[in-house]
């Protein structure tokens, strides 16, 4: 007898017949028709038919059948509401049941029924199951507040119901704790205030650490993870902590080792990196994260997910377990890849050669992108470790010579890349490597392969008909080839002028003439002008010196690895991802690691510095524009993209993960080339080619059409370079927005003797990735003249962090030299017109935003009233959000929303008759507050 | 007046759903934009597990479990999606993002079992409970598959009820869930349709809220005993020469302890200072362990895991077997191979239920082997050679060898395969493990107390 006879059916119709059977007066056959109505619930089939036949069993002494109904309760009770007002009345008296059991079970499913008309009558029963005598009953009412709070927040405070469940933080028995501290915190993340419920002190964690030993399994990770949210007061708490939760990680439960492994690493944070204490939980720390590698493929799978943020924040941990990482040939895939990453990150000196030789055993394996990936690990390797270049180099080609068609492509790829890092020495395999030219049908092997061949034209004999082969199909290659093709023939042109003149030409006119792509065709136009212009100038530009890559940027960004590192053990660390960036609806509750009194700065700083280093300097971006599209341009977007990251870091959370998550640089890959290829073909339009634009005309007829721009403010121009300095040339300026877009309002003197022309203008890479969005037009300057002109700007060009973040170096050239000055640009040019936040939106992002990210500063003198400022603000794109009067205060809220998508909030407390006013900023990126709070002092004085 | 309310949450669905697909091609996940727009209250509802969808591996979901509201079956769209995208049905990855949901799965025992969450959990958490969950059914039911589940509906749906309320594990201890719910006998039934109880138990399980929630009260044994299983896993990769690539040891204890009252256990070992990691079933007092190195325990009733254990590479790991094998692929279309096993460090002991696996490349079409002991299996759709080998006898080794066919024209492979071999070895721990003493506290019976050792290979590969 199986419970598979449940599915018989008749002719008759199921319903029908099940209808009957449920309201038939035995017992036994009662039973057995709610039997078949779940079995046909569990599969899926449609019953809810049914609901007041069964609801009427429900009833009845025997357990089974009411725990059946119950379940049928609640799987059906919102789609029938009216219907399940009637089971009402059982349920609350079945929560006064003498039997414990019966007693859990109705609080426990009256929880389940999301009925608005329920919950009315659920408080009472729910108030006395808290404070039952029985902890089983306890228990289960602490998990039905939490269910009861989703349905109904306000019912749950207004009903005091958090308090009973602070009080089960006390209780004596721990699994009442542990389901209580459950409870807590799914209502904690689900409440929209992101206000604690549950006041992190020593009692409460002291009581939360004694739970921690006796709980469940469950409920350990449950309190694992609200420690994890709680910082030490200092170091010794931290200590105490620590050594109270390190035995977890002895634990079976893979959920609950994690977890102790994520409040580890977040409070070893708080510690001396070299202090005793460190080093020995390092030490044991490697162990259990070793043990859940050999779980079953899913738990391995997270957990390497896991440990590969862990050995990017402290390497030492698992730097002797390497052999751990190395693939069985029957590991699915998903750990297969993940375990190559590790491996790649592990490597040194002292492993690589065990290291090599794996990878050369993967690479002869059968699955597609396992191999493939292998080969890049090996090019991963050459670029990582120094020593091991030659011998990586030795195994690719030991690769190529398999002909295996998608190692080969593959292969091409990565000797690219460690040409690019160690140039000038392994070259002697070009021949090698031209013997699979033909082979290549991959873009990238193709585009590689081109790059090969231009980078090191003299040492080819034929690299003129290398290259003229892949000319014939040159309408048919795919853009990255087309653009690699077309660099590498000016590049042999530029090396070998004598023979190759024909080909050059045959090359420009098939970039300019016959291809419809833009960036193929600035392209060409500007190696064609810089050809025929100044070849010494072409040379110099086409065949500078590239930045190295380095390994580095496979990295995570800092910041990012930090707050990961706090996420660990969650789905975020799975993703690598922050949990704003995917959650639906997490309010952005941002986690940062604790540090060290007094290194905070310190350590800001450091990590600023970090990535600011990987960006090449500005001399050698020109040539990185013109000859790069492999890697380099990868790596420089990547780079521009780390940089972004610190001034945007917090403010892509503020509207709940809308905004794209922060880039992470990948040298090797050409994720990023599409966008970044037509940045910088906007970048060459914008400087080198003058492209009679009508930009600055239309937008001067609208300026004028424009009412609400009228009344910006526009600071007093300054001198920026004065003549003595600029041989000559006085330059002088200021900023205004008009009509959403930045300009750079220019007065040029000329105190010469001679005339000036030839004007250029470039911007270094600053705060805000302002790049001019049109050519310099400026016509011959007489001596002793002046004029005046007013530059757009956008801000999409590349982003670097300045010190003061207003700052903007600017370089200026004409016939007589080029001039280099720095200017502060006023802030407010970069508040946006649409930057008017809903209240509501205003509310929320307020109390997200950690009271840590507030500034408070005090405006003197204002003569204004509210309004006025209000006023007065909403001229330049501050707009006010909400007005209050408060106990003889008038409260101002105002938003605004830089060019990067970055939203400051301000408050303001003006009191009638006193001239000081509060200005109280808040906002993800603290470095803004001062330049707002300055921007604030000038337009209410002026 | 009963279709108007419905009207404007059909309107935010279908802007929903222009916007889904709009930004499909783009290839951003479309729940960005969708966050503003939707603005149902209990959307953003934060618990664990909601619901639970079994699904066989011709992908028919034969059964779901909601624990709270019903999430409609399409949402396994999505992992059927990553279903076809895989090779096998190994590689389909454990955790997926739909537009908002997150799907985290197990594969076993031929079946997919899919947990859906909405929001940020830790995976770990769900993965080890669907283990939790199948290690249940295979204890009710002593299998777990498609039909099994089938014919235990309803107990099953118990049992998944009492496993989870709101998301959050309520009952997983396997002793807990059988006061809970009887296991299905034969006896059992017939003896509940004639009295007409059920199988649900009518009182609270004792245990649960106990110190020992492991350990129900009132346990009663006439014949007091318990029994230690210590099994050595070895997991090697060796390399072509012979050269171990990498080996350690999982080892675990299972223990059936039937005795009667509250006893209270101590294990202690020949050699503890050899495990590199250690974990524990609940009942170990850890301080105690850290401290003396013992294992002091009140076992649960009946069978359990004491312990589990890892040693590494460090302690030098024994390799019982070895391979003598030659795998030659001529360019002319055929190949030869021939293959040896013997015995190697295993402390006079025999190696037992001797299996060999490797799977041929693809090209492979046939093998003609001659085998010295045992017969072999060569499968041609999988391409996978089995040879049963059963004993090894040191003094008359077993040999495999013959010619392999390839198909008319290929290319012969590029690579060697990999052997994966198994075995046991009774009556002895590979790492040399011993159990010294086994004491009883707390009662006053005198046990029958026994320790058996097996060593068996794990994941133990060997590449040619």
């Amino acid at each position: 007898m199986t419970d598979s006879k449940y599915f018989t059916t008749t002719k008759k119709g199921e319903i029908f017949e099940l209808k009957s059977e449920l309201n038939s007066d035995k017992k036994e056959k009662k039973r057995e028709a709610v039997k078949k109505v779940i079995a046909s619930m569990t599969v899926g089939k449609d019953v809810s038919a049914l609901f007041p036949d069964v609801a009427n069993c429900m009833q009845t002494d025997n357990l089974e059948l009411k725990k059946l109904v119950y379940l049928y309760l609640m799987n059906y009770a919102k789609s029938q509401p009216d219907m399940a007002i009637m089971a009402v009345n059982t349920f609350v008296k079945d929560c006064e049941d003498p039997n414990p059991l019966i007693r859990a079970l109705a609080v426990r499913t009256m929880g389940c029924i999301r009925v608005d008309k329920i919950t009315e009558y659920l408080c009472e029963p729910l108030r006395k199951c808290l404070k039952d005598d029985d902890p089983y009953v306890r228990k289960t009412a602490a998990v039905s507040v939490a269910k009861l709070h989703d349905i109904n927040a306000a019912l749950v405070e207004e009903q005091g119901f958090l308090d009973s469940l602070k009080d089960l933080l006390s209780d004596s028995n721990p699994m009442v704790v542990a389901n209580a501290v459950a409870a807590l915190s799914e209502i904690n993340e689900a409440s929209a205030t992101g206000r604690p419920l549950i006041e992190m002190n020593a009692p409460t964690i002291n009581k939360l650490l004694t739970a921690l030993n006796e709980c469940t399994e469950w409920g350990q990770v449950f309190i694992l993870d609200s420690l994890s949210n709680y910082t030490p007061k200092d170091e010794r708490e931290a200590q105490s902590i620590c050594e109270r939760i390190t035995p977890r990680l002895a634990h079976a439960n893979a959920a609950v080792v994690l977890s102790a492994v994520k409040v580890l690493m977040k409070y070893m944070e708080m510690m001396g990196q070299d202090a005793e204490f460190v080093v020995s939980l390092s030490k044991k720390l490697a162990p259990p994260l070793v043990t859940l590698l050999s779980s079953e493929p899913e738990v391995q799978y997270v957990a390497l997910r896991n440990i590969n943020l862990i050995i990017q924040k402290r390497p030492d941990i698992l730097k002797h377990e390497m052999k751990v990482f190395f693939v069985k040939y029957n590991d699915p895939i998903y750990v297969k890849l993940e375990k190559l990453d590790i491996m790649i990150r592990l490597a040194s000196q002292n492993n690589i050669a065990q290291v090599l030789s794996e990878l050369k055993e993967y690479a002869t394996e059968v699955d597609v992108d396992f191999v493939r990936k292998s080969v890049r690990a090996i090019g991963r390797c050459a670029i990582k470790v120094e020593q091991s270049a030659e011998r990586c180099v030795s195994t690719l080609l030991d690769l190529i010579q398999t002909k295996v068609n998608y190692v080969v492509q593959e292969a091409i790829v990565v000797i690219k890349d460690i040409f690019r890092k160690y140039p000038n020495k392994y070259e002697s395999i070009i021949a090698t490597l031209c013997e699979n030219l033909d082979t290549l049908d991959e873009p990238e092997a193709r585009a590689s392969m081109i790059w090969i061949i231009g980078e090191y034209a003299e040492r080819i004999d034929n690299a003129d008909e290398l290259l003229e082969s892949f000319l014939d199909s040159f309408q048919d290659e795919n853009t990255q080839v087309q653009l690699q093709l077309l660099t590498a023939i000016v590049k042999l042109f530029l090396k070998r002028p004598t023979d190759t003149q024909e080909l050059v030409q045959q090359v420009l006119s098939l970039a300019t003439q016959d291809s419809d792509n833009p960036d193929l065709r600035d392209r060409g136009f500007i190696y064609w002008r810089l050809l025929s212009t100044d070849p010494a100038a072409a040379k110099e530009v086409v065949l500078a010196e590239k930045p190295l890559i380095s390994e580095e940027t496979d990295l995570i960004e800092p910041t990012l690895l930090d707050e990961l590192i706090c996420h660990i053990a969650s789905l975020a660390s799975v993703y690598h991802k922050p949990p704003t960036a995917f959650v639906e609806g997490t309010g952005g509750l941002k986690r940062a690691l604790p540090s060290r009194s007094g290194e905070e700065d310190a350590s800001v700083m450091a990590t600023g510095g970090a990535s600011a280093s990987v960006i090449p300097e500005p001399g050698s971006l020109i040539g990185d524009l013109l000859s790069m599209d492999i890697g380099g341009g990868g790596s420089t977007a990547g780079a521009g993209g780390t940089g972004n990251v610190d001034i945007l870091g917090g403010g892509l959370d503020i509207l709940g993960g809308t905004a794209p998550s922060a880039p992470v640089s990948e040298p090797l890959r050409y994720d990023s080339e599409e966008s970044n290829s037509t940045d910088k073909s906007n970048a060459i339009r914008n400087t080198v080619i003058r492209l009679q634009s009508t930009n600055s005309l239309l937008g001067d007829i609208f300026g004028l059409s424009g009412t609400s721009s009228t009344t910006f403010h526009i600071p007093p121009k300054q001198v920026w370079l004065p003549a003595p300095k600029g041989k000559g040339m006085e330059i002088s300026g200021t900023f205004s927005r008009k009509n959403g877009q930045i300009h750079m309002v220019l007065t040029f003197s000329n105190k010469a003797m001679q005339p000036m022309n030839q004007f250029a203008v470039q911007l270094n890479k600053n705060s805000f990735g302002l790049i001019p969005a049109q050519a310099l037009n400026v016509p011959n300057i007489p001596p002793n003249q002046s004029l005046d002109i007013s530059l757009p700007l956008n801000t999409n060009g590349p982003v670097q962090k300045m010190e003061p973040l207003t700052n903007l170096q600017v370089a200026i050239k004409n016939n007589i030299d080029v001039f280099y000055f720095a200017c502060v640009m006023p802030i407010h040019v970069f508040f946006t017109e649409d930057g008017n936040m809903e209240k509501k939106v205003f509310l929320a992002t307020w109390k997200d935003i950690p009271s840590a990210n507030e500034v408070q500063f005090t405006l003197e003198n204002i003569e204004c009233n509210a309004d006025g400022v209000s006023t007065k603000m909403n001229q330049n794109n501050v707009f006010t959000v909400a007005k209050r009067h408060l106990e003889g205060q008038d409260m101002v809220y105002q938003s605004m929303k830089f060019t990067n998508d970055v939203w400051a909030l301000a408050e303001l407390k003006i009191q009638p008759g006193n001239p000081s006013v509060t200005l109280a900023i808040k906002s993800r990126a603290l470095d803004v507050c001062h330049s707002i709070f300055a921007i604030y002092d000038t337009i209410l004085h002026n | 007046m009963s279709g108007k309310p419905d009207q404007p949450k059909h309107h935010l669905m279908h802007v929903h759903l222009i916007i889904k697909e709009y930004f499909l091609h783009l290839s951003v996940s479309p729940e960005r934009i969708s966050f503003s727009i939707r603005g149902c209250p209990y959307e953003n509802s934060l618990d664990m597990i909601h619901s639970l969808f079994v699904i066989n591996s011709s992908g028919d979901v034969f059964m779901e479990k909601h624990w709270k509201a019903v999430i409609p079956r399409s949402v396994c769209d999505y992992f059927f999606e990553a279903q076809n995208k895989a090779s096998s049905m190994d590689d389909v990855p454990p955790v997926i993002e739909t537009p908002h949901h997150y799907l985290i799965s197990i594969y076993r025992c031929n079946i997919f079992f899919v947990a859906v969450c909405k929001s940020e959990v830790p995976p770990l958490f769900v993965i080890e409970f669907l283990h939790r969950v199948v290690d249940t059914f295979r204890d009710y039911f002593n299998d777990c598959s498609e039909t099994i589940i089938k014919e235990n509906y309803v107990v099953v749906y118990e049992l998944l009820d009492e496993m989870l309320d709101n998301g959050f594990p309520l009952a997983t201890e396997s002793n807990i869930l059988k006061e809970l719910i009887k296991p299905p006998n034969i006896l059992r039934t017939v003896v509940n349709s004639v009295t007409g109880k059920s199988n649900v138990s009518e009182t609270l399980p004792t245990g649960q809220l106990s110190n020992v929630p492991w350990r129900r009260s009132g346990v009663k044994y006439t014949n007091n005993e318990a029994y230690f299983d210590v099994i050595e896993e070895v997991d090697a990769i060796i390399d072509t020469s012979g050269g171990m690539v990498s080996a350690e040891i999982h080892g675990y204890i299972d223990c059936v302890v039937k005795l009667t009252g509250m006893p209270d256990l101590t294990m202690s070992f020949m050699n503890p200072r050899m495990f590199d990691d250690t974990s524990f079933h609940p009942c170990v007092r850890f301080k105690r362990w850290e401290a003396e190195k013992i294992l002091s325990f009140i076992p649960p009733d009946g069978s359990f895991r004491l312990m589990s254990y890892l040693i590494g590479s460090q302690n030098a790991v024994a390799i019982p077997v070895y391979a003598r094998h030659n795998l030659y692929f001529s360019p002319a279309g055929h190949g030869k191979l021939d293959l040896t096993l013997g015995p190697k460090q295993t402390m006079g002991r025999q190696l037992e239920n001797v299996k060999v696996e490797i799977p041929m490349p693809k090209v492979v079409l046939n093998c003609t082997l001659t085998s010295s002991q045992g017969k072999y299996a060569f499968d041609p759709v999988s391409k996978v050679l089995n040879w049963d080998v059963g004993k090894i006898d040191p003094q008359k080794l077993p040999n495999i060898r013959g010619t392999i066919n390839i198909q008319n024209g290929a290319t012969a492979p590029e690579s060697n395969p990999t052997l994966n071999v198994s075995f046991t070895i009774t009556q002895m721990a590979v790492s040399g493990l011993k159990v010294s003493r086994l004491d009883l506290y707390g009662e006053k019976y005198k046990p029958f107390k026994g320790v058996k050792y097996i060593t068996k290979a794990g994941r133990f590969q060997i590449r040619m």
